[in-house]
């Protein structure tokens, strides 16, 4: 595992352009509701968070596939279906707990983020940087310090405020 | 393919929803969204048609782009006659609306009628009907939208929707979606209301296949660099378009005090940096990588904490400078409070500032505004008359009507201190500096406005060779100038004109970034969207036909150069202060004048403003209307 999809959901602006690039990409069209990442808002709360699959080191889907149609991609380290032996039984979408495995309405299959060969398009899309294809290493130390900066903020706050 | 996606008819008095597709020929003279909505307003509404009477039709489009992945292209157009200028009423909103309505088959949908009770529309991939809305009517924009989405149980519902001002007919009332996107000007929330429509609901899942997807999907990424890689996309990104009053405030370009000053000495705290203190971070529409609002909390005006989303430059004006209020805080509460009620806070602004300054003249008093105190700089007063307003409570129920007939109502002289074009309010900006924006607001065809033909890069004081090779002819780059001002206005109302009716957003061309996508980007995104040929110049035609076609409109209202005015202070009281672009102008009325012939002579009109024969039939518009959709 060289690079992982590295998501920053407090830098997420909600434009959805991640979901629409993902559908061109994989699907050739414009549809939300077949890309494999989806923005799930609270609009009235200004929440917005990417959920994607997040490649798993012990793969749920995996586990639970009948037919062994999932397996790793050594290259890019992402989890993948093989759609010739998928049978669509959709037990993976059902155990996935992070909803990381989706139903292809028009073809009746299961499909999911394969991280789009190594480069994935909703990471290039993403000018907030709310998703990163980043090195794992380096990922770690984004997520330390991202920690770091809000306990510092927090510290401000503090010595400020009586 | 992109282009099957349909036209809808509904009559409310009837029910009936008559389904259609959009013939070619229309696409290739008017595109889609403000393009093909001007079209089906100059040949469904009859001349001296009543705004809100149940003949007037709203049209709603979307772009011809819609969808694709960049230049937040996800905006939708709706336009009726306005009923608060009786001139045309057109306005863009973002968000993710009009993705959806494409994504369930439609493009474009056409409402008449009016409905026996309050209404909702329901769209679903392909099917349209007409839902009770009895227990939505009454509920703020925002309720309003939750509501529809727990009757259906689905959170990815996008819905169009008016608030109690539109439902009270308030002649400014909005269309409003999300947090924060409003289709704030010309009142098309009165249409809505005045229709018994409270909301257009839409869920589509349906996939939009575009002629060339891997080229597309490769040039809208390189769209979207090239917009962010502006200076002025950057810094929108960061504090929105509040970021303009650093520039325009230190100037002297912003009006204070209704139009007593130009400049907002005590108003640092609406400096755009001071949003941090509220701020979580920012948030954007369909496709953008601007996102130019902000999400903040603030405790409202009942000591409440409530989320929002904003605010716009406009409301830095329309409840800070213009009512004399200093604070940020009092900025984001009425913000918050236009949008739950649903009226565009431009013109809510503008109003209460007029109002003020006739109580300071003493041609307002007590016993007329009902004992409130209308005092410069009183936020309370501001809250309350917000809330008058859209409730269409006392002193609120005169201004709800808009300039025009509030005028009529308290006369005494106070038309020479309301800022208005066509009986809409100006926006805060302070147009006596700057020539060009004059002519803007004096000429747009909706009424004063900064959106239909605004040359913001005339304040950078460009190159004269750039200007020239943007603007296709000698163009002084002196803001304080006169000179090639019309040509300015002239290419710029085309080019906001094709990008309305392809539906990607005005802050992603030529607005305040020179070089930012214009024509032959946008020739390049339809063909590899559509597969559709545009030259620059068939371009630059289509955005004069829309243009001209809204002028017949117009002049069919009994509009013609008389209404393509400024209001009497623009050429009498010269600016008090300011940097020296900025201080001691006014706008001389003969070079005006002069500005005002230049510019009727490059879109082939005569002198009064009306296209002339030859005009129309190069542009195809002499057959108009023809009845084609």
């Amino acid at each position: 595992m060289e690079k992982i999809l590295f998501i920053d959901p407090e830098k997420c602006t909600g434009c959805r352009l991640c979901e629409t690039a993902c559908s061109l990409h994989n699907e050739k069209v414009v549809n939300p509701a077949l890309a494999r990442i989806h923005v799930a808002k609270w609009e009235t709360a200004g929440l917005y968070i990417p959920v994607v699959c997040v490649q798993c080191e012990t793969p749920i889907c995996q586990t639970v596939c009948p037919v062994r149609a999932i397996s790793r991609d050594e290259k890019t380290g992402a989890v993948v279906i093989d759609p010739n032996v998928c049978v669509g039984c959709r037990l993976c979408v059902l155990y996935c707990p992070f909803a990381g495995a989706q139903i292809d309405f028009k073809k009746g299959r299961v499909v999911k983020c394969d991280l789009c060969n190594g480069e994935p398009v909703c990471a290039k899309f993403c000018d907030p940087q709310a998703l990163q294809y980043v090195k794992a290493t380096t990922a770690n130390m984004k997520k330390q310090r991202a920690a770091a900066q809000k306990f510092s903020e927090l510290m401000k706050k503090l010595l400020v405020t009586p | 393919m992109v282009l099957n996606r349909k036209i809808a008819y509904v009559n409310l008095s009837t029910d009936k929803v008559v389904q259609k597709p959009i013939p070619r020929e229309m696409r290739t003279l008017h595109l889609g969204g403000r393009g093909i909505n001007t079209y089906l307003l100059y040949n469904h509404i009859q001349s001296k048609t009543d705004p809100l009477s149940p003949e007037n039709v709203l049209a709603i489009g979307t772009g011809l782009l819609c969808g694709i992945p960049c230049l937040g292209s996800g905006r939708c157009d709706i336009a009726a006659k306005s009923p608060l200028t009786g001139a045309i009423g057109d306005s863009n909103i973002g968000g993710f609306f009009a993705p959806e309505l494409r994504l369930a088959g439609f493009d474009h949908l056409v409402i008449s009628g009016k409905a026996a009770k309050p209404v909702y529309l329901w769209i679903n991939d392909g099917e349209i009907t007409v839902e009770d809305a009895s227990h939505l009517w009454g509920q703020d924009t925002f309720e309003t939208q939750t509501m529809i989405r727990k009757d259906r149980d689905d959170e990815d519902i996008k819905s169009i929707v008016i608030g109690v001002g539109g439902e009270n007919l308030v002649r400014f009332a909005n269309i409003r979606t999300g947090m924060k996107n409003s289709a704030g000007r010309t009142g098309m929330g009165a249409v809505m209301g005045s229709k018994n429509l409270k909301a257009i609901a839409v869920r589509g899942t349906t996939s939009i296949e575009y002629a060339h997807p891997d080229a597309l999907l490769d040039y809208c990424k390189e769209m979207n660099d090239m917009i962010i890689g502006t200076r002025w996309a950057k810094a929108q990104s960061k504090w929105g378009t509040m970021i303009i009053y650093s520039n325009t405030n230190t100037t002297g370009l912003i009006r204070t005090k209704n139009f007593q000053l130009n400049r907002f000495e005590e108003g640092e705290d609406l400096e755009p940096e001071n949003i941090d203190r509220y701020s979580f971070g920012t948030s954007g529409c369909y496709a953008c990588v601007v996102h130019c609002r902000h999400r903040y909390t603030v405790k409202d005006e009942k000591g409440e904490q409530i989320f929002g989303e904003g605010p716009e430059y406009t409301s830095l004006g329309a409840f800070g400078t213009m009512v004399n209020c200093k604070k940020m805080e009092t900025i984001l509460k009425a913000n918050h409070l236009v949008n739950k009620y649903g009226i565009d806070t431009l013109e809510t602004g503008g109003l209460i500032a007029w109002a003020m300054e006739l109580y300071e003249k003493g041609i307002l008093t007590d016993k007329q505004t009902d004992g409130l105190k209308l005092e410069w700089g009183d936020e309370n007063v501001v809250y309350e008359l917000i809330r008058k307003i859209a409730t269409r409570e006392g002193f609120g129920n005169i201004l709800a009507d808009g300039f025009k007939p509030a005028i009529a109502k308290i006369g005494k002289g106070s038309d020479y201190y309301a800022i208005h074009v066509k009986g809409m309010s100006n926006l805060h900006s302070d147009e006596r500096p700057t020539p060009s924006f004059a002519l803007g607001i004096a000429t747009s065809t909706r009424g004063a406005d900064h959106l239909r033909s605004r040359p913001a890069i005339d304040l950078y004081g460009l190159p004269e060779e750039l200007l020239e090779e943007v603007y296709e002819g000698p163009v002084s780059s002196d803001s304080t100038s006169y000179e090639g001002k019309p040509r300015m206005i002239w290419w710029q109302e085309r080019l906001y004109a094709v990008t309305d009716a392809i539906g990607t957003c005005k802050f992603q061309t030529v607005f305040c970034a020179v070089h930012a996508p214009k024509w032959n980007e946008y020739s390049k995104l339809i063909q590899l969207a559509t597969g559709m040929e545009f030259s620059k110049a068939q371009l630059m035609e289509i955005g004069e036909r829309i243009y001209t076609l809204e002028r017949l409109f117009n002049l069919r209202e009994g509009f013609s150069r008389k209404d393509d005015a400024l209001p009497e202070r623009y050429f009498k009281e010269p600016t008090p202060i300011g940097l020296p672009a900025a201080k001691g102008k006014t706008i001389d009325k003969e070079r005006f004048e002069k500005m005002l012939d230049e510019y009727y002579a490059l879109h082939s009109w005569d002198q009064n403003g009306v296209p002339t024969k030859e005009a129309l039939e190069r542009l195809g518009l002499d057959k108009e209307p023809s009845h084609t959709i």
